[in-house]
């Protein structure tokens, strides 16, 4: 070991900050010029993190359900009333549900229509929220020898959450609807349109390019569509809302900001573009 | 300086025990910022979570670095932002560059600062936090070379403004109790 006098190491210490500066500067070239390593190295830290986050999920969602109890308590009352009436109105929906159903069921057997294979299906905990300021992302703990792929879609009970973007060793990041980077084609069901869900990084993507012609309606529902292969088709996303601003958005029908639970479908779909290719896809997209 | 050495002499050698009393207290400043980082990354079940991450983050550098910079050097410092970028989904080196400017700032004003009464400090904390956000947001428009929105990264500086009197309180108690080196 060196002994180097007070002065020495004085300038020595004075100058380690501009030092780390500079190389937080070497840092972002390094980030900018291999975007992969970024996301390799932080892929590794959620692995190794995810035990951590597994433990600490059990007490939190029993804190949390105790949390929902004790304020659903206080709310018993209206709370009956509200969904008496919402049940009766769902039966009556049942019924309308069920003869539509058995129609249906006879119009594509007079048809001789082919069935869409049924889909297989994981079933993942939430453990961490992957997202930043400018990226909204849940990351899920999946087992050790788990089967979930990039591209797969993530479903909670009531619509579309989001596509797997990284798959890492025990985890993987889904990208929500509402990141700034999610493009996804939709339908708008009742003038069965095409348009892209933009998500703007708000908790409502915004809908765009749709046909001339062809306004989207205020309560409309909005489902996936197939287009470009990336998507099954008719998977519930949620429902036409104008903003204050008059501009076409989308209420996810999906909880987005309390995802516990989702279900990672693998629909053998073939249409997401390989990453070198995404990449250079935003500088052709702007105009 | 140190308490051992304000009255010279000879004494036995410090224990392991004590040696390792010493390291863990040196190390709680760096050890607690990193532990509330990763429990920012729990699903809380709120809306915009991710301000979290960087306002707690924030307040932790600005609080070390005021009234413990010897246990919060620039190499941590480093670390931290490292971790901040990974945890947080910045481009790679923002949150490292923010940080290191926060700590070399609050440094400079050190002298200043820690004589001064909380309002003071938190004061300045909060406009800190916003120059800070405002850089966080510019370096992230540049690497990504697209005007991205402001509102999320203010609103980031409201959140940390608005938690610091918190953590500065938890900071404080243990600034003077766990972490005190001298009290090992």
């Amino acid at each position: 070991m060196f002994r180097l006098s007070i002065q020495t190491r004085q300038a020595l210490g004075r100058l380690t900050l501009p030092v780390l500066i500079a190389a937080a500067f070497g840092l972002m070239l390094i980030g900018k010029a291999d975007t992969v390593l970024a996301d390799r190295a932080r892929m590794a830290l959620a692995d190794s993190l995810s035990p951590i986050y597994v433990l600490l999920a059990e007490p939190l969602g029993r804190l949390r359900l105790a949390f929902g109890e004790a304020t659903g308590l206080l709310s018993l009352r209206a709370e009956n009333a509200q969904l008496r009436a919402e049940n009766e109105q769902l039966r009556r929906w049942q019924s309308v549900a069920l003869a539509l159903d058995a129609e249906n069921q006879r119009l594509k057997a007079n048809l001789r229509w082919i069935p869409d294979p049924a889909p297989s299906f994981v079933t993942a905990r939430v453990v961490a929220d992957a997202g930043g300021v400018y990226a909204k992302a849940v990351l899920l703990a999946a087992g050790p020898n788990h089967a979930i792929r990039k591209g797969q879609i993530a479903l909670d009970e009531r619509g579309l959450v989001g596509r797997v973007t990284e798959v890492g060793a025990r985890t993987a990041r889904v990208l929500l609807l509402t990141d700034l980077n999610s493009r996804i084609p939709v339908i708008l069901e009742n003038s069965r349109t095409q348009a892209i869900l933009v998500g703007t990084n708000g908790s409502r993507p915004r809908l765009l390019y749709w046909q001339e012609g062809a306004r989207p309606q205020e309560g409309e529902r909005v489902v996936s569509s197939a287009e470009a292969n990336a998507l099954p088709a008719d998977l519930p996303v949620g429902v036409v809302h104008y903003s204050s601003a008059n501009i076409p958005e989308v209420e996810p029908a999906a909880m987005l900001d309390r995802l516990e639970l989702v279900r990672i479908f693998d629909y053998g779909l073939t249409g997401i573009v390989p990453p070198e290719a995404a990449l250079r896809a935003p500088a052709e997209r702007r105009h | 300086m140190a308490a051992i050495d304000r009255t010279p002499g000879i004494r036995p050698r410090v224990t392991l025990g004590r040696r390792l009393d010493i390291a863990a207290r040196r190390a709680f400043p760096v050890g607690c910022t990193v532990l509330l980082m990763l429990a920012c990354e729990t699903p809380f079940g709120f809306a915009n979570q991710a301000a979290l991450l960087p306002a707690v983050t924030l307040a932790c550098v600005y609080f070390w670095t005021l009234f413990r910079p010897a246990a919060m050097p620039p190499m941590a410092v480093f670390v931290l932002g490292l971790l901040l970028d990974l945890l947080g989904y910045l481009p790679i080196g923002v949150g490292v560059l923010t940080l290191l400017v926060v700590h070399g700032v609050t440094l400079r004003a050190r002298r200043v600062l820690t004589r001064q009464r909380f309002a003071w400090v938190w004061c300045v904390f909060a406009c800190v936090a916003t120059a800070a956000s405002v850089l966080i947001w510019a370096l992230d428009c540049l690497l990504s070379v697209r005007l991205l929105p402001l509102a999320p990264v203010l609103f980031g500086t409201v959140v940390a403004s608005a938690l610091y009197p918190a953590i500065a309180n938890l900071l404080a108690r243990a600034h003077r109790t766990v972490a005190n080196p001298e009290r090992a």
